[in-house]
């Protein structure tokens, strides 16, 4: 189908671009930022979404990038393309956030890749979406621009339901930060077609001691069991009783996701189903982040 | 008496580069890059499917890269260089019917790459872009990529061996020439 009429704008630069939000906001005419586009036009082409306005923020090269600062965070700038972080090279992107790039290949295809970017795929929420649960498991913080000036959102307080965020519609995301390394770190997931949003998502941090086997202790983190990305204490406390990493600590960890999580049942999938799946991923999870 | 109870719509007056050349547009804000192409240019090699962006055979290369035109509004690719199948020229003149196929689309024909056809302009500029960023992918990487669009007729084996022998060819090509050439 096509889009339903809207006026365009065309930001010149991000203090433009975040008064006239504010301006169209106060007025209620109903604006929504354009990053990408990837989920924004499909919603418009089937008529999910009709937003009055558009505000195209794909100029503002300023938040397009990836760096390191003087403390070792990672920052991505809103608008950098999934793609630029599945080809980002080592010096950009090292070891200790290598899990970002590997994650890539699950988001979408490559067409999608290219043009997707890091802040929509946030802003938008979807519960599954992979770099709403890498912010959740590796506690990123969103830096977020509006009216009321610059702030910073810790994701644990960003998601609040399906697609569903803490962002103002006259907010704008400008970078995600990722405060500390995660050397052994892995996602994984399920979905019924290649390429599509999963069905279940699982993604596992764990912190080795020195002798590189004994795990004492980790995050774990799942998708497509809540409404939003959620993590899961019952299976992170496995992680710290000090166990020698292998199968037995791997299946005990997700024994106690599976327990832990109360998943919807829908189309893709029954509550039985994806706690199945949560345990499977998990285990798998596992394994990627320790063979690291 | 009549009232007017809409507004006129928002309309842009846009440059796009469309293999090479600059194109003066007006058109609704909300005309997407696929029906610009199609509609107001008149080049209906790119085909549309979904406009959702689950077929791919709205696939074009934006600056180079492959993307979904359905989900592109034409707004968006202005500033940008935009390359459509009809770029795709294996030398012989200008227009049909002196000018050959390129050497992709010729090896899509050697290996019944196409049947209906349908898909074929999307999966030839999706191969475009990726051996431009990746002239030598394995077969896994190519199966990979292709799984972006739908094909219902081949069965992707022969789409797989189309690309992967361009890519050798080209390679090949390439060493032959030498470095510096
Ligand atoms: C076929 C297909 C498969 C896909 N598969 C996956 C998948 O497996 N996993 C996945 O994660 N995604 C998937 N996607 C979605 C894709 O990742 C999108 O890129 C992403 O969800 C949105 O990013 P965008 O830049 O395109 O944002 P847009 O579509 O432009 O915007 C999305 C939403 O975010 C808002 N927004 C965007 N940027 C900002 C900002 N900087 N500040 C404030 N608000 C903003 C917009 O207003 C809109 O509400 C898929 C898409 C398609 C079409
Ligand atoms: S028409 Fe664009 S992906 Fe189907
Ligand atoms: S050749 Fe018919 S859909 Fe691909």
């Amino acid at each position: 189908m096509k889009p339903a009429p809207f006026t365009y704008h065309r930001a010149r630069d991000l203090d433009g671009a975040t008064r006239l939000l504010v301006e169209l906001e106060a007025r209620e005419e109903d604006p929504k930022v354009l990053a990408g586009g990837q989920s924004l036009v499909a919603m418009m082409n089937f008529r999910l979404a009709r937003p009055a306005h558009l505000v195209d923020i794909g100029r503002l090269d300023c938040l397009r990038g990836i760096h390191t600062d003087a403390d070792g965070a990672l920052h991505l700038g809103a608008l950098t393309t999934h793609h630029q972080v599945e080809r980002a090279p080592a010096e950009l992107l090292g070891r200790g956030h290598a899990v970002l790039r590997d994650a890539m290949r699950w988001v979408g295809h490559l067409p999608i890749r290219t043009r997707g970017t890091v802040g929509g795929s946030l802003a938008h929420a979807d519960a599954t979406a992979e770099w709403c649960l890498l912010a959740t498991l590796l506690d990123a913080e969103l830096v977020v621009h509006g009216g009321g000036g610059r702030r910073r959102v810790p994701a644990a307080e960003f998601f609040l339901g399906y697609y569903t965020t803490a962002l103002g519609a006259d907010e704008l995301l400008t970078e995600v930060v990722f405060p500390r390394e995660a050397p052994h770190a892995a996602l994984t997931e399920f979905a019924q077609r290649h390429g599509d949003f999963a069905t279940v998502a699982a993604a596992v941090d764990l912190e080795l001691a020195a002798d590189g086997r004994t795990v004492c202790g980790g995050r774990v983190a799942l998708g497509g069991v809540a409404a939003l990305p959620v993590r899961v204490p019952e299976a992170e406390a496995v992680l710290a009783r000090g166990d020698t990493a292998g199968d037995a600590l791997f299946a005990a960890c997700g024994q106690a996701a599976a327990e832990a999580v109360d998943p919807p049942s829908d189309d893709a999938g029954s509550a039985g189903y994806r706690r199945r799946l949560a345990r499977t991923l998990v285990v798998q999870a596992c394994e990627e982040a320790f063979a690291r | 008496m009549s009232q007017i109870t809409h507004e006129p719509p928002d309309r842009q007056l846009l440059t796009l580069e469309v293999n090479g050349e600059a194109h003066e547009v007006l058109v609704e804000s909300r005309r997407t890059l696929v029906d610009v192409l199609r509609h107001d240019l008149g080049l209906t090699g790119t085909h549309v499917g979904c406009e959702h962006g689950i077929c791919g055979a709205c696939t074009v290369l934006i600056d180079g890269a492959p993307a979904r035109a359905c989900l592109t509004f034409a707004a968006q690719a202005e500033g940008s260089a935009v390359e459509t199948v009809e770029s795709l020229d294996g030398g012989g003149g200008g227009s049909a019917p002196g000018r050959r196929l390129s050497d992709l689309q010729q090896a899509f024909t050697e290996h019944h790459a196409l049947q209906c056809g349908f898909c074929t302009p999307g999966f030839l500029m999706l191969a475009e872009g990726h051996l431009a960023e990746q002239p030598a992918p394995s077969r896994e990487e190519i199966r990979e990529v292709v799984a972006a669009n739908l094909c219902r007729c081949t069965g992707y084996q022969t789409i797989v061996d189309a690309i992967e022998d361009c890519a050798a060819r080209r390679r090949a090509a390439t060493s032959e020439e030498g470095p510096c050439n």
